[in-house]
């Protein structure tokens, strides 16, 4: 009887086996989909292909040392990620952080932002079937990695924070870069627009994939541009503001349909508040130092256990530090936005034909590096 | 002897229009090779190919021998025979219908009384290929498109003719040449609807973005010829190319007039300037629609042809008839 059953789906159901070597799987992520014709019955992500054991890394060495680790967590984020563990550091060790280095950070963060989610508005469109839009999104692009390479000595795994502040002070050619960039991006938003905003496939495409609700993301813990698909106007920077961000005048951008259209359109509009922050910053940028004075060279965190939570560009990213008081953590745990995210998938791809779970894994802004860690 | 000489120069006949096709045919590939890279480039802000030869020039003619020299690749499981033949089945065909395209007066090898017939019939040997090249290579991936292949040009098929058929029943002709010499007023004026419903079809046929789902890179990694590699790959590559220019052939000869242009010496002979020209801008409007559009969803490509663009060519051949009675 049993046989037969497993016979009987052998030859009704095929399972497909979507990466990891795949065009729109992104990296190393692999999806073994259980089909029917064109339709995906189940869905089910398969981890573990580029895991680097980060977090031990990060338990066996002293706690500053972890910094470049961060990078190649999210290595689109990297400035928030490192970031998110200076702030971690810095609070654990009770250390003040100058205003300016405040605001390079918000400034160099807010930049990656939208480099991160210029990359992804690129690499979308690809899934999509769209060869273009990359292309145009690289070019911008750029100019980003361009002035922050000059600041950072790297363009993409950045180790710029440090504890107690930043590396290097920026200087009026990056401040100039930055301001032309604001006003060349500004510029290319209607272009942007015409060609793929508006295009009737891209919204057909998009539209009703995906049906995300509130309900649905805290139940996964799904945040970032995702939840503010569904409404909810979560946002880290807002909810509840680390580093500088509560002088800056900004808006979180939310959809109500929570589908890929959605999730799409909010993350298009925050590139224009990420606009709107740096400028702000660069208008407002304080002088003065851009290290902390006393910040020990052998750093003991006391005992106890940290937290600390920033906005990454794919959603909430939390580090969590245990701390036995000596100047190697106990134990690192990091949150990172993506893991949850992709955990709807078996949910929410369930039924879909293979083009849409093309369309809502796309969506997701998935960086497989930071799932496994 | 009499034998002889009155099938010599048939032959003769012969021998030099399958020579012409060729050309055509490799010479097409090459051209439309370069003008794919260079205009996507162009669209997408970069050079395209720039180092061999001037700009690139002698790009595709690398490429042609790095491909020919390329190991061929035969999937372990693959059915080995019919793994082989798809290309062959694919390229081979895409000879005929060039035999009997006017592209002047003086040049056209044979004018069938079914030239349209005939060429939509060759065209959709190509269809057998996508099919047979997915199931034989024993992989999922080129198993969908060549699935998809089937379904979406066996769908497409029946609005392409109809929007030409309502063409030929004002022209009471299916030669390809008594289309053009019907024309006065280009098709294109008296016909716009079937026009449209022909410009979608031809992009659908050919199996090129917007409606390139057998392949969808995005989904299905390269779909029907995920598999293929080296010289195997260039024929589906060559036969969609001359599949390009085919359909090209027939919008130019059933739309704008054939080789209808201003008047050039030897007109019967030069006429063949204006045809190309007008041949090469539908294959322009095919790349650049490839280099801006997404893919569409194969449901949504469905239900446009049923919902859409068969209903339109219906009622617009009703009414076609129905004005070329009264």
């Amino acid at each position: 009887m049993n046989v037969d059953v497993l016979e009987d789906e052998r030859q009704h159901h095929f399972v497909l086996n979507m990466g990891p070597q795949h065009p729109s799987t992104h990296g190393v992520l692999r999806v073994l989909l259980k089909m029917e014709g064109e339709y995906v019955l189940d869905p089910q992500p398969v981890l573990g292909y580029v895991h680097r054991c980060h977090e031990k890394i990060g338990e066996c060495k002293p706690a500053r040392s972890f910094m470049p680790n961060t990078a190649r967590m999210d290595y689109l984020g990297a400035l928030i990620y490192n970031q998110g563990y200076a702030m971690l550091l810095e609070r654990a060790a009770g250390i003040e952080v100058p205003k300016r280095a405040e605001y390079i950070r918000v400034i160099t963060s807010e930049l990656n932002r939208i480099q991160s989610h210029l990359l992804w508005y690129g690499a979308y469109l690809l899934d999509l079937g769209a060869f273009t839009p990359i292309m145009y999104a690289f070019d911008d692009r750029e100019h980003i990695l361009d002035a922050l390479e000059d600041v950072c000595g790297s363009r993409l795994t950045y180790c710029y924070c440090r504890v107690g502040g930043v590396c290097k002070d920026i200087d009026d050619k990056f401040i100039e870069r930055a301001r032309a960039f604001i006003e060349r991006l500004r510029g290319r938003f209607p272009m942007y627009e015409n060609l793929i905003n508006g295009n009737v496939i891209v919204q057909k495409r998009m539209k009703s994939v995906g049906n995300y609700t509130p309900e649905l993301c805290a139940r996964y813990g799904v945040t970032g541009p995702l939840l503010r698909a569904t409404g909810v106007a979560y946002d880290l920077r807002k909810a509840e503001p680390y580093s500088v961000y509560s002088e800056f005048d900004f808006e979180v951008p939310t959809e109500q349909t929570g589908d890929a259209w959605a999730a799409f359109n909010v993350r298009y509009r925050e590139i224009e508040q990420s606009l709107r922050i740096i400028e702000q910053a660069l208008d407002k940028l304080p002088e003065g130092e851009v290290m902390a004075d006393k910040v020990p060279k052998k750093l003991r965190l006391p005992q106890g256990d940290y937290n600390c939570s920033v906005e990454a560009p794919r959603g909430e990213l939390s580090y969590y530090l245990v701390s036995d008081g000596s100047d190697v953590p106990y134990r690192i745990k990091v949150r990172t936005p993506s893991y949850s995210n992709l955990s709807v998938v078996p949910e929410v791809c369930k039924g879909m034909m293979i083009a849409d779970v093309v369309t809502s894994m796309g969506a997701l802004d998935l960086v497989i590096p930071e799932i496994d860690r | 002897m009499q034998t002889l000489n009155s099938y010599a120069p048939e032959i003769i006949r012969i021998v030099i229009a399958v020579a012409g096709a060729a050309v055509v045919v490799f010479g097409n590939a090459l051209i439309m090779g370069y003008m794919e890279r260079k205009l996507a480039g162009h669209f997408q802000r970069r050079t395209g190919p720039m180092e061999v030869g001037y700009h690139g020039i002698l790009q595709l003619i690398i490429d042609g021998i790095k491909l020919m020299s390329k190991q061929l690749v035969i999937p372990a499981k693959a059915d080995k025979p019919l793994f082989m033949l798809a290309p062959i089945i694919s390229f081979a065909p895409v000879f005929l219908p060039l035999l009997v395209i006017p592209f002047s007066d003086r040049i056209q090898a044979f004018d069938l009384d079914v030239g349209l017939l005939f060429v939509l019939a060759v065209a959709s040997i190509n269809v057998l290929a996508v099919l047979v090249g997915g199931w034989a290579s024993n992989n999922k991936y080129s198993m969908f498109g060549a699935f998809r292949a089937v379904a979406q040009n066996v769908a497409y098929e029946i609005p392409m003719l109809i929007s030409l058929l309502a063409i030929v029943f004002m022209t009471n002709t299916f030669s390809l040449r008594g289309i053009v010499e019907a024309q006065n007023v280009w098709f294109i004026v008296l016909q716009p609807v079937a026009f449209l419903i022909y410009l979608v079809c031809m992009v659908a046929e050919t199996n090129r973005a917007p409606f390139d789902l057998a392949e969808a890179e995005s989904e299905l990694t390269a779909g029907f010829h995920t598999e293929y590699s080296g010289m195997s790959f260039s024929l589906f590559m060559m036969a969609e190319y001359t599949n390009m220019f085919i359909v090209s052939c027939i919008a130019t000869v059933f739309f704008l007039g054939g080789t209808s242009g201003i008047p050039l010496p030897y007109f019967e002979y030069t006429g063949i300037i204006w045809f190309l020209l007008k041949v090469y801008f539908f294959m322009f409007f095919l790349v650049w629609i490839r280099w801006t559009y997404p893919r569409t969803r194969f449901d949504q490509l469905m239900n446009l042809c049923w919902k859409y663009l068969l209903p339109i060519s219906l009622v617009n051949l009703l009414i076609t008839v129905v004005v070329v009675k009264l």
